[in-house]
C-alpha cells in the first residue's frame, strides 16, 4: 500500500499494436535463421544473441505489458537479469581463467 | 488481563483436524511448520547422537564406515533442508511478519498453505529414503559419485530436497509481495521492525538461489536416471561445474539460515535493553548487503578443486566483504546495550549466546576465506566446528530466543522463567563443550567424514561427545516446559515484555485477522515512549 | 479503514483492502515467480556456455544435425501462440467473454502444435541414435574421441528442450483451466487477473524458446549449407 502504484494496468493496447509486434517477431525469426548460414566468425553468436535479446524485449515490453508496469515490476525484472549475470560471469571467472595462473601438481 | 475464556482468537475460532489442515491463517500455518521442523530436528538429532557415539572411541566399532557415511549425510539433510532453512522464516516469520507490518494475512494465504504441504511432501521423500537405507553421498551430492557410483537412495532424497525447495521459494515469494504491498497505513520501510527486514532479505535469497539448486538436482537426476552426461568426466563433462551450481545456492543458503536469526536478535536486544537498535538503517541495510554479497563468494568452497587459481583469488577477496555487514550487526547490537536498561530474561540470554557464538563462527569463517589457511584445514573438523558455530550457535540460539520471546504471544501463556534460564545455560555450556574441541581437532588435522581416527585425538573427541549429551538435555528441556506451560503457564497479557512491535499491540493470542481494526502507525520501530508503563511486568 | 474485515469475493479476498491492491499483488507475485524461472533455466544456460566454450567445433557440428527450418517454423508457431494469448488478455481487459474463449482455444492449438513438432523432432533423434547415454550413440562426422563431447551437447539439448516442453505442458494445463473458467463466465473487465497472470507465464516460456532456438539450432550453420 505504501509503494506508489504509479500506473495501474488500465491501459488497453490496440490490436494493431500487437499485430505489428507479431510481424516484427516473425521477421526477426526468419532473419536470425538466414544469417546463421553466413560465416561471420565470432559475430555469428553476437548477432544471434542480439536478435534474441531484441525479441525478448519486444515480448516483454508489449505482450507482457512491461511498458505499462509499475517501477517495482521493472526493478524485479532488471534485478533478476542481474542475478543471472552474476551466475554466468562468476562461473566463467573460473572456467575462462584456468590457464592464467599455474598451480604445481595440476 | 482480559477474560480469555470469552474472547475469540486464532486458536479457538474453529476446532478439529480439518480446520488446521485446510487453514489459510498464517498463524496456524506457522504452527504446522513448527510441528514439522521439530520432528526433523529430533530425527537429525538422533543421527547426530549416533555420530558422536561412534566417535567416542578411535576404532570404528559402533557402526561400519558405510553406515557412518549415511549417518552424517542424513544428519545434514534433515537438519539443513527440513529444519534450519524453514525454521525461523516459516515458523516465526510466517506467524509474525504479517502482524508486525499490520496486515491481516500474507498476500497469498493459499500458496502459504501449499508451501507447508510441499515441505511435508519433500520431507516424506527424505524420510522414506532414510528408512529404506539412506544415502551416503554427503549432503553436497558431489558428482560423479552421486550420479554414477553411489548405491544409496540418491534420487528419493534429491527429489525430497527439490520439492522442499519449492516450499522455500513460495514462502520467499509470499513474504516479498506481502512486505511490498500489504503494510498498514504509516508503516513505511524505515518504520518496519528489523525482523521484517531480515526476513525480506532472506526471501530475496530464497527466490534467487533456490531455483539454481532445483536445476542442479534436475541435471543430477537426468544424469543418474537417463544417463545424460552433463557432469560426466568420462565424456568430457566437468564435475566442478556441478560444484559451482550447487554452491551458488548452498553458500547463500547459509544466510537463509542465519539472517532471520539476526532479525530475532535485533528484536530481543532492543526489547530487553529498552533502547532503539543503534544505527537502525545500518542494521536494516546490512541484512540486504549480506543477502547480496552472499551470492558473490561461493567459489571459496572450491579452493581445493580444479577451480582456477585466479578464481580462487577473486572468491577469497570477495568473501572478506561479508565480514563488513556481519560486523556492523554485532557492533550495533553491542552499542544498543550501552547505557540500556538491561534485564536478563531467557530470550536475552539466548541473544547474548548468539552474539558470542556467531562472532566466533564468523571470525573462523575469515580463516577459511584465506586461501593458504583453507588449504590446510579443508575437510577437517575445523570446518565442521566453524559451520556449527554459525548454524547451531547462531541460528538455533536465535530460534530459541525467538521461541521464548514470542511464546506468550503465540499461546497466551508464559513459559516458566527459572527452568528456561537453566536450559539456556545448559545449551550454552553444552554447545561450547561439543564444538570448541572440534576447532582444535581440525587444526591438529583430524579429517571430517571418517568413522575412525588416530588414538591421540580421543580426549578431545570424548569431550565433544560429553558436550553433545549436555546439549541434548538443554534442547529437550524447552520441549517439556513449553508443553507444560500450555496448560499451567501464567496467563500472558498483550505485552508482557513492554516491547514496541505491532504484534504486542494486539491481544495474546491474536484474533483471526490479527487486529480488531487496522492499526495506523505513527512512530518509528523501537520507540519506547509509546509503550504504556502499566503493561511492563519485567522481572 | 473503518471496516477491518469484509466479505470475501473473487476480486477482493479478505486479506486485501482494495481490488487494485489484490491485482497488483498477483502480478508482482507472478513476476517474482518468473525471476525464479530465469534462475532455474540460468543454471542450464551456464552449463551450455561453459561446454560450448570447451568444445566449440563439436557443438557446431552437433548443432547442424538439428533441422533449423523445422526449428524456425516451430519458433513462429510459438510466437503466434504468444500473440493469441495477449489477445485473450486484451479480451479480458475489455470484458468480451466470447473473445476470451476463442483466443484461449487458439493459444492452446498453437501450443499443442509446438509440442507436436517437438515430439517429432525428438523421435528423429531416437531414430538417428543421437540419444546420449545409449551404447549406439554416434554422431556422423566426428572421430570416436569426440563422441563424448557430442553426447554433452545432446544432453544439454534434451535437458533444455525437455524442461521447456515440460513448462509448455504446465502452461497448457493452465490454459485448459482458464478456458473452463472463462466458459463459466468467471471473468469480466473487473476480474481477469488469472488470464493476465497466466499470460505472463505463457510469454515467459516463449522467451526461453527465443533463446534456445539460436543457441541450439543455429551454431555455425554455414558449415553445412
Amino acid at each position: 500500500m505504501q509503494d506508489e502504484i504509479d500506473s495501474p494496468q488500465h491501459h488497453v493496447d490496440s490490436a494493431g499494436t500487437y499485430v505489428a509486434v507479431l510481424v516484427t517477431l516473425l521477421f526477426l525469426t526468419i532473419l536470425t535463421t538466414a544469417v546463421a548460414y553466413v560465416d561471420l566468425g565470432y559475430f555469428s553468436t553476437v548477432i544471434a544473441l542480439g536478435i534474441a535479446c531484441t525479441k525478448m524485449l519486444l515480448v516483454a515490453l508489449f505482450f507482457m505489458h512491461i511498458r505499462h508496469s509499475t517501477k517495482l515490476t521493472k526493478l524485479v525484472v532488471v534485478g533478476g537479469l542481474l542475478w543471472l549475470a552474476i551466475l554466468l560471469l562468476l562461473t566463467l571467472t573460473d572456467f575462462a581463467t584456468r590457464t592464467w595462473i599455474g598451480v604445481p601438481g595440476r | 488481563m482480559q477474560l480469555t475464556a470469552e474472547r475469540e482468537h486464532y486458536l479457538n475460532a474453529s476446532y478439529g483436524l480439518k480446520s488446521w489442515l485446510l487453514t489459510k491463517d498464517h498463524k496456524r500455518i506457522g504452527l504446522l511448520y513448527l510441528f514439522t521442523i521439530t520432528l526433523f530436528f529430533f530425527i537429525g538429532g538422533a543421527f547426530a547422537t549416533l555420530i558422536r557415539l561412534e566417535l567416542l572411541t578411535p576404532q570404528g566399532d559402533l557402526v561400519s564406515d558405510d553406515v557412518y557415511n549415511r549417518l552424517f549425510t542424513m544428519h545434514a539433510i534433515a537438519m539443513i533442508f527440513f529444519f534450519m532453512i524453514p525454521s525461523i522464516p516459516a515458523v516465526l516469520g510466517n506467524f509474525f511478519l504479517p502482524i508486525m507490518i499490520g496486515a491481516r494475512d500474507l498476500a497469498f494465504p493459499r500458496i502459504n498453505l501449499l508451501s507447508w504441504y510441499l515441505l511435508v511432501a519433500g520431507g516424506a521423500f527424505a524420510l522414506f529414503a532414510m528408512i529404506a537405507g539412506g544415502v551416503d553421498t554427503g549432503w553436497t551430492f558431489y558428482t560423479p559419485y552421486s550420479t554414477t557410483y553411489a548405491n544409496g537412495w540418491v534420487i528419493a532424497t534429491a527429489l525430497g530436497i527439490f520439492i522442499a525447495g519449492f516450499s522455500s521459494i513460495l514462502t520467499g515469494l509470499n513474504f516479498i509481495v506481502t512486505v511490498h504491498r500489504m503494510r498498514a497505513p504509516g508503516m513505511t520501510w524505515f518504520r518496519m521492525p528489523l525482523f521484517v527486514w531480515a526476513n525480506y532479505a532472506t526471501s530475496l535469497i530464497q527466490i534467487l538461489g533456490t531455483p539454481v539448486l532445483a536445476v542442479t538436482i534436475v541435471l543430477l537426476f537426468v544424469e543418474r536416471v537417463f544417463h545424460l552426461g552433463i557432469f560426466d568426466p568420462a565424456r568430457g563433462g566437468d564435475p566442478v561445474l556441478f560444484q559451482h551450481l550447487f554452491w551458488f545456492y548452498s553458500h547463500p543458503a547459509v544466510y537463509i539460515m542465519v539472517l532471520p536469526g539476526m532479525g530475532v536478535i535485533s528484536e530481543v536486544i532492543s526489547t530487553f535493553s529498552r533502547k532503539p537498535v543503534f544505527g537502525y538503517a545500518f542494521v536494516a541495510f546490512s541484512s540486504v548487503a549480506i543477502a547480496v554479497l552472499g551470492f558473490l563468494v561461493w567459489g571459496h568452497h572450491l579452493f581445493v578443486s580444479t577451480q582456477s587459481a585466479f578464481a580462487g583469488l577473486v572468491f577469497s577477496f570477495l568473501s572478506y566483504f561479508v565480514a563488513i555487514p556481519s560486523a556492523i550487526k554485532v557492533f550495533n547490537w553491542t552499542a544498543t546495550l550501552y547505557k540500556g536498561s538491561i534485564s536478563f530474561e531467557t530470550p536475552m540470554l539466548y541473544a547474548f549466546g548468539f552474539i558470542g557464538l556467531f562472532t566466533i563462527g564468523g571470525l573462523t569463517g575469515l580463516f577459511l576465506a584465506a586461501l593458504g589457511i583453507d588449504i590446510h584445514v579443508t575437510d577437517t573438523y575445523f570446518v565442521v566446528a566453524h559451520f556449527h558455530y554459525v548454524m547451531v550457535g547462531g541460528t538455533i540460539m536465535a530460534f530459541l530466543a525467538g521461541m521464548h520471546f514470542w511464546w506468550p504471544k503465540i499461546t497466551g501463556r508464559m513459559y516458566p522463567e527459572g527452568w528456561a534460564k537453566l536450559s539456556a545455560l545448559i545449551v550454552f555450556v553444552g554447545f561450547n563443550l561439543t564444538f570448541f574441541p572440534q576447532f582444535i581437532l581440525g587444526y591438529m588435522g583430524m579429517p571430517r567424514r571418517y568413522h575412525a581416527y588416530p588414538p591421540e585425538f580421543q580426549v578431545l573427541n570424548v569431550l565433544s561427545t560429553a558436550g553433545a549429551s549436555v546439549l541434548a538435555i538443554g534442547y529437550l528441556m524447552p520441549m517439556v516446559y513449553f508443553t507444560w506451560s500450555l496448560k499451567y503457564g501464567k496467563v500472558a497479557g498483550a505485552n508482557p515484555w513492554g516491547a514496541t512491535g505491532l504484534e504486542w499491540k494486539t491481544a495474546s493470542p491474536p484474533p483471526v485477522h490479527n487486529f480488531d481494526e487496522t492499526p495506523i502507525v505513527t512512530h518509528d520501530a523501537y520507540d519506547y515512549s509509546t509503550v504504556h508503563g502499566e503493561e511492563i511486568q519485567v522481572g | 479503514m473503518a471496516d477491518h474485515s469484509h466479505t470475501e469475493t473473487l476480486d477482493l479476498r479478505v486479506q486485501f483492502d482494495t481490488a487494485e491492491q489484490q491485482k497488483d499483488c498477483s502480478t508482482l507475485g507472478m513476476w517474482i515467480f518468473l525471476i525464479t524461472e530465469v534462475m532455474f533455466f540460468g543454471g542450464m544456460f551456464a552449463a551450455y556456455t561453459i561446454y560450448r566454450q570447451f568444445y566449440p567445433e563439436v557443438f557446431a557440428i552437433a548443432s547442424t544435425s538439428l533441422n533449423a527450418k523445422i526449428g524456425a517454423f516451430n519458433t513462429c508457431v510459438l510466437l503466434l501462440s504468444s500473440f493469441t494469448m495477449v489477445m485473450a488478455v486484451r479480451a479480458g481487459q475489455l470484458g468480451k467473454q466470447k473473445a476470451i474463449v476463442g483466443w484461449l482455444i487458439l493459444t492452446l492449438i498453437f501450443g499443442g502444435a509446438f509440442l507436436g513438432v517437438k515430439g517429432i523432432e525428438w523421435h528423429e533423434k531416437f531414430v538417428e541414435h543421437h540419444i546420449p547415454g545409449q551404447a549406439e550413440f554416434h554422431l556422423e562426422g566426428l572421430p570416436q574421441s569426440e563422441q563424448g563431447h557430442a553426447q554433452i551437447f545432446f544432453s544439454l539439448y534434451f535437458s533444455m528442450t525437455g524442461l521447456h516442453a515440460l513448462h509448455m505442458v504446465v502452461g497448457a494445463g493452465m490454459l485448459i483451466w482458464l478456458l473452463l473458467e472463462a466458459r463459466k463466465g468467471t471473468f469480466s473487465a473487473k476480474y481477469y487477473t488469472p488470464i493476465d497472470v497466466g499470460g505472463l507465464y505463457w510469454h515467459f516460456v516463449d522467451i526461453i524458446w527465443i533463446f534456445l532456438f539460436p543457441l541450439l539450432y543455429l551454431i555455425d550453420r554455414h558449415l553445412k549449407v
